[in-house]
C-alpha cells in the first residue's frame, strides 16, 4: 500500500492494512517507543496503537522529542 | 513618546506599516521572559534587545563554559566562568540601553516558575531538558500565558507557539516526558552551531509578532527544520481532548517537577 510518511510517499509491499505497531516495525522507526504518531492529522493515543489501522492513502507523521537550547 | 534618537534607532521598524510608531511603543511596553541563556536564548536575547522590547527577563543558573561558545553567541571568550544571565545582559544593554533586562540566576522549578512567569506577556522556552520543557508548558498553560516552544538536536529543530486555551500545547503532542537517558542531549549527541540561531530567531519573531498583534502565530502547527536537507516542514497539530494539562479532563492541575526527566541537565554537567 502507498502512504504519505512525514510528507513523503512511502510504499509498504504486500500489506493492505497495518496497525501502528506494525507500521513502526515495517518502517524501522528508531526509538519507536517515544515517537508521537499522527494519522491523517489526528494525534494517536499510545493506547490506540494496536487498534488504529493504517490503510492505502493515509498520511502519517512521526513526531520526535527534541531537547536542545541552553547547555544545561 | 519616542525621542529623536529612538526614532532613528528604530526607523527601519517604524517605516513598516505593521509596526509604525504605535507598534514600536507596543514593543517598548512588552515584557518577554527567556528561559535558558544558551544556544536558543542567545539569539533570542540579542534580537529582542535590538528590537527594543522594553522588559526582557532571562533565567539560567549556569555559567559560561568554553564548549558553549561554538553556538551561544551572546557569550564571548572573556565570559568563561561568568553567569550566563549576566553575560547576556551585558551584551543586550550594550546593544540597546533602552531595554531593561531582569536576570534570574536560578534553575526554574515548580516552586519558582509561576511567580516568574506572572510578570511577563510572553515566554520563550530556550531550555534543553525535558523537565524544564514540560514545566514551562504546564506553567504557561495553567497561567494562560502564551509561549514559544523550541527544541534542537544535531541538525534538526522544532518549534511551536502555544496560546493556552486556543491552540494545542506541548503535552497535546507529547503527553509525558521521555524517561531518563532515552533521548540524547546536545552535549551527548552534538549540535551544529548555527542551528539554535535559526530556531531562536524564529522564536524571537513569534514574541515580536505577539507583542505587535500582527500576522499569524505558529499555533496549531509544529514547524520542523532539517539543516542537512535544508527543509522546513509544517505538521498540523490539533488540541488533544486527552491532553493531561489542557484536555477535557486534565490530570495536571498544579505544577510538579518531572523528576524522571531531570537527567539531561545532570548529564550535561558531567
Amino acid at each position: 500500500m502507498n502512504l504519505t510518511v512525514n510528507g513523503k510517499p512511502a510504499a509498504i509491499d504486500g500489506k493492505e492494512a497495518l496497525n501502528v505497531h506494525e507500521l513502526l516495525d515495517a518502517l524501522k522507526v528508531e526509538q519507536a517507543q517515544y515517537v508521537t504518531v499522527e494519522l491523517n492529522g489526528d494525534i494517536l493515543d499510545r493506547d490506540d496503537f494496536e487498534r488504529a489501522i493504517i490503510r492505502e492513502g493515509d498520511a502519517v507523521e512521526f513526531l520526535y522529542f527534541m531537547g536542545g537550547g541552553a547547555n544545561r | 513618546m519616542l525621542t529623536e534618537e529612538q526614532i532613528e534607532r528604530y526607523s527601519r521598524h517604524i517605516i513598516l506599516k505593521e509596526v509604525g510608531g504605535k507598534g514600536q511603543k507596543k514593543l517598548f511596553d512588552g515584557k518577554v521572559l527567556i528561559i535558558g541563556a544558551g544556544g536558543l536564548g542567545s539569539p533570542i536575547a540579542l534580537y529582542l534587545a535590538a528590537a527594543g522590547v522594553g522588559t526582557i527577563g532571562i533565567a539560567d543558573a549556569d555559567v559560561v563554559d568554553l564548549s558553549n561558545l561554538q553556538r551561544q553567541i551572546a557569550h564571548h571568550t572573556k565570559d568563561i566562568g561568568v553567569p550566563k544571565v549576566e553575560s547576556a545582559r551585558e551584551k543586550m544593554v550594550a546593544m540597546n540601553p533602552d531595554v531593561t533586562v531582569k536576570t534570574y540566576q536560578e534553575w526554574i522549578s515548580a516552586s519558582n516558575i509561576a511567580q516568574i512567569v506572572a510578570d511577563y506577556d510572553f515566554v520563550i522556552d530556550g531550555t534543553d531538558n525535558f523537565a524544564a520543557k514540560f514545566l514551562i508548558n504546564d506553567a504557561c498553560v495553567l497561567a494562560g500565558k502564551p509561549y514559544s516552544h523550541g527544541g534542537i538536536l544535531q541538525f534538526d529543530g522544532q518549534t511551536m507557539t502555544i496560546k493556552p486555551g486556543e491552540s494545542p500545547c506541548y503535552r497535546c503532542l507529547f503527553p509525558a516526558p521521555p524517561p531518563k537517558d532515552a533521548i540524547p542531549s546536545c552535549s551527548q549527541a552534538g549540535v551544529i552551531g548555527v542551528l539554535p540561531g535559526v530556531l531562536g530567531t524564529i522564536q524571537a519573531t513569534e514574541a515580536i509578532k505577539f507583542l505587535l498583534g500582527k500576522g499569524d502565530l505558529l499555533t496549531g502547527r509544529l514547524l520542523t527544520y532539517s539543516a542537512l536537507r535544508m527543509k522546513f516542514r509544517e505538521v498540523p497539530v490539533k488540541k488533544s481532548p486527552k491532553c493531561p494539562v489542557c484536555g477535557e479532563n486534565p490530570t495536571i492541575t498544579e505544577l510538579v517537577d518531572e523528576l524522571d526527566a531531570l537527567n539531561v541537565c545532570d548529564l550535561e554537567k558531567a
